[in-house]
């Protein structure tokens, strides 16, 4: 007997993705892609059916297909389209609580697995450099999606509470970034000057989309030997990157404004509906976050394919040069050692060169 | 008066200073506890660095004397690798374009972004190069910092350093930073704990953070000691740091003592360290605390030169520093469950305590002036 997997907010780039990834896992039978509005990527042959979340008709799509695994993707920070805020704090909130409610009502139901964020964990100064998964932040998200996420996951665990025998996985997904991601940190970086906090040089960290797919499959599918994959995990690639080290590596210029600018100018930008810059994301990119992931390597058995460096690489890489590539910034620096000095012998620019790349290799 | 204070000092260090001084005194007829301690004066061509172990007057005449020597390690210590060897065997010419080279291939990896930080956001690179650089004239021109019983700290693994905070302004902590890292034969880099303050901040938290310093919160401290580094912690806070000037060097209450038990529950060793000198650089002499709630400090000092001669009364007084770190209190000898014994914690937090206090008493006896 295969599986049936239900996978809600199917519209977006990654919840198309995963149908198409899961799909080829020979133990599912039937993918049924869920969303509320038509995806315009292919689902790979999976069965789309159109249903709102925040609507009870979810409850019948979820009777009627018999699913045993529900993959709730729909928790996201950014409106897909021109959607506003609200409507994606009801698909966010109010969406979860109907899926809950049907998943509560099915006696098929054997796994749910909600994709959710360390946004959980907010980002304060007081805080610890470091969350794990038990780590209780000193100042919960006031607003924005970090509440919804907040809220989304107290709802699973009173399911889990009402449903023991359902294996619930609440996977809190660092700044996922790679070639399709839209989530509001990929537009950040997709500026042509970088707004930075005067003062603050935060620390990220960012899983790679591969890697998302991947461990969204080893969550939907029963434990590997060994290994336990219900429960709360950090997923997020290894190492740092400080915001500095980003806008270097992907040669964009920052400009550097005060708190209370930068507070001010999310507002405006906005308003006027440009990107979402919301109090999060500056709160984010003033104190940063980085969360411990020896869960997911110890429990879950997961071993990231991406570093946080390796896929703000892949990232740049799709993103093209800014305005002051790294490249060019290493040309003008060959070019400052191949000034005639005087203490080289032969001076010129060959010397300079030669002297210059044993020291890079060491 | 101060010699009628040295004397007896001096019967007394015979006795129970042994343990932590004269290691070095003794070691040149043989007579050595350890082999790192061998090593340590292997590695370090400095007879003069040595030598102020032995006796304080003989130090002072050697002032002088001894200044060029550590200027010219920490040219060594701010520049590149490979420049010891360098100015050993090759010629000026060849030193100095390696320097160049060097300095260019830094500048490259800085402007592209090509450096690690670790998970705290301590960059390594920029902490030896840049900052403690620019620390280092403070330590070694100003204050005149002495460090003493640097063999206590362990060459590798976890310790939890334990030290006196005072001075107004946490610049005991960025000197005991480059104190540690300058005199350990194996160059360790000290991770201080500092207070929320300092991480909200503006520019200061950046800075902190590059040189390695994270939040004083156990979880940290636990994290730091299971990755084996070398943390450094002021338990007094700003208790300590904030008396009032009539109150120099009379320990607060150790907080809570969670240091303890972050100790214990990793098994790191305590290392007691006992500053002296960083209590007078400001005399505080008043708290202007309505300001200091205004501004949102836990103090807001006032000093004899403070707010009365603006930026200028902000400069430090040029005190003479000594660091002593004591013998390390080890901690793997309890049972997992010690952690939670609030008896035993507050045992081992007063006897942190008290051998810190003993140390600060001893060294202010030792001293001649509070500026030479």
């Amino acid at each position: 007997m295969g599986k049936v997997v239900l996978v809600t907010g199917v519209a977006r780039q990654l919840g198309g993705r995963f149908v198409r990834r899961i799909q080829r896992d020979p133990q599912v039978d039937r993918v049924i892609a869920v969303d509320a509005v038509p995806p315009e990527h292919h689902l790979g042959g999976a069965d789309f059916i159109q249903a709102d979340i925040r609507q009870p008709t979810i409850a019948r799509v979820l009777a009627e297909t018999n699913a045993d695994t529900v993959v709730h993707m729909d928790v996201t920070g950014i409106a897909l389209g021109s959607g506003s805020r609200t409507t994606v704090k009801e698909t966010n909130v109010i969406g979860t609580m109907q899926l809950l409610g049907a998943c509560q009502k099915s006696p098929t139901v054997k796994r749910l697995v909600v994709k959710s964020s360390t946004n959980v964990y907010g980002s304060a100064p007081r805080d610890p450099a470091v969350f794990t998964e038990t780590t209780t932040p000193k100042s919960l998200p006031s607003g924005g999606f970090a509440k919804d996420a907040v809220e989304v996951e107290g709802y699973v665990r009173g399911f889990a509470r009402r449903r023991p025998d359902v294996a619930v996985c609440v996977l809190r997904f660092a700044n996922i970034l790679g070639p399709t991601a839209d989530s509001p940190l990929a537009q950040y970086f997709g500026l042509p000057v970088l707004p930075t906090v005067f003062g603050y040089d935060p620390r990220l960290q960012f899983v790679h989309e591969d890697d998302v797919i991947e461990v969204l499959r080893i969550a939907s599918h029963d434990p590997a030997r060994g290994t336990l994959n219900s429960g709360t995990f950090n997923i997020a690639g290894d190492g740092v990157l400080l915001l500095s080290q980003c806008s270097r590596r992907l040669g964009r210029p920052t400009v550097p404004l005060l708190l209370p600018a930068v507070t001010w100018a999310g507002s405006l930008v906005r308003t006027l509906g440009m990107t979402d810059f919301s109090p999060e994301q500056i709160r984010l990119l003033t104190h940063g976050r980085v969360v411990a992931t020896n869960q997911m390597r110890e429990t879950l058995g997961f071993q990231p394919k991406f570093t946080t460096a390796e896929t703000f690489t892949d990232f740049a890489r799709v993103r093209g040069p800014g305005l002051l590539p790294p490249e060019a910034l290493v040309g003008a620096v060959d070019r400052i050692a191949a000034l005639p000095f005087a203490p080289f012998p032969g001076g010129g620019r060959t010397p300079a060169t030669t002297t210059v790349t044993p020291t890079t290799a060491t | 008066m101060a010699d009628a204070k040295v004397i007896p000092f001096d019967d007394d260090r015979s006795r129970a200073g042994s343990a932590t001084r004269p290691s070095r005194r003794r070691g040149a007829g043989g007579g050595r506890r350890k082999g790192e301690s061998a090593v340590v004066r292997e590695v370090q061509p400095l007879p003069g660095r040595a030598r102020p172990q032995d006796d304080v007057r003989v130090t002072r005449e050697q002032q002088p004397s001894q200044q060029p020597q550590p200027t010219q390690e920490s040219q060594d210590h701010s520049g590149l690798p490979g420049d010891q060897s360098s100015s050993a065997g090759g010629g000026v010419v060849g030193g100095l374009e390696r320097r160049v080279a060097g300095g260019l291939s830094f500048l490259r990896r800085r402007l592209t972004g090509d450096y690690e930080v670790d998970e705290f956001g301590y960059d390594a690179e920029l902490t030896d190069q840049v900052l403690m650089s620019l620390v280092r004239p403070l330590y070694e021109k100003y204050f005149r910092v002495e460090v003493k019983g640097i063999e206590n700290i362990p060459s590798e693994g976890g310790a939890l350093i334990v030290a006196n905070h005072s001075g107004t302004l946490p610049l005991d902590g960025l000197m005991m930073q480059v104190g540690v890292h300058d005199n350990h034969p194996e160059g360790r880099h000290l991770r201080l704990l500092a207070a929320d303050l300092v991480f909200m901040l503006p520019v200061v938290n950046e800075l902190a953070r590059k040189a390695g310093h994270t939040l004083a919160c156990a979880e940290d401290a636990e994290r730091l000691l299971e990755r084996g580094e070398l943390v450094g912690v002021m338990p007094e806070g700003f208790k300590g740091i904030g008396k009032p000037f009539s109150e120099r060097y009379k320990l607060q209450r150790f907080g809570r003592g969670g240091f303890v038990s972050t100790a214990l529950r990793q098994g790191a060793p305590i290392i007691p360290c006992s500053i002296v000198g960083a209590e007078e650089i400001y005399p505080m002499i008043g708290n202007a605390k309505t300001l200091a709630r205004v501004l949102g400090f836990p103090y807001f000092p006032i000093t004899p030169t403070f707010p009365w001669l603006g930026p200028l009364g902000a400069l430090p007084l040029p005190t003479k520093w000594t660091i002593q770190f004591g013998e390390p209190i080890r901690t793997d000898g309890y049972p997992p469950e010690a952690a939670e014994d609030p008896m035993l914690m507050f045992n081992l937090t007063d006897q942190v305590r008290e051998q810190i206090q003993h140390t600060l008493y001893k060294l202010l006896v030792q001293r001649r002036s509070v500026f030479f």
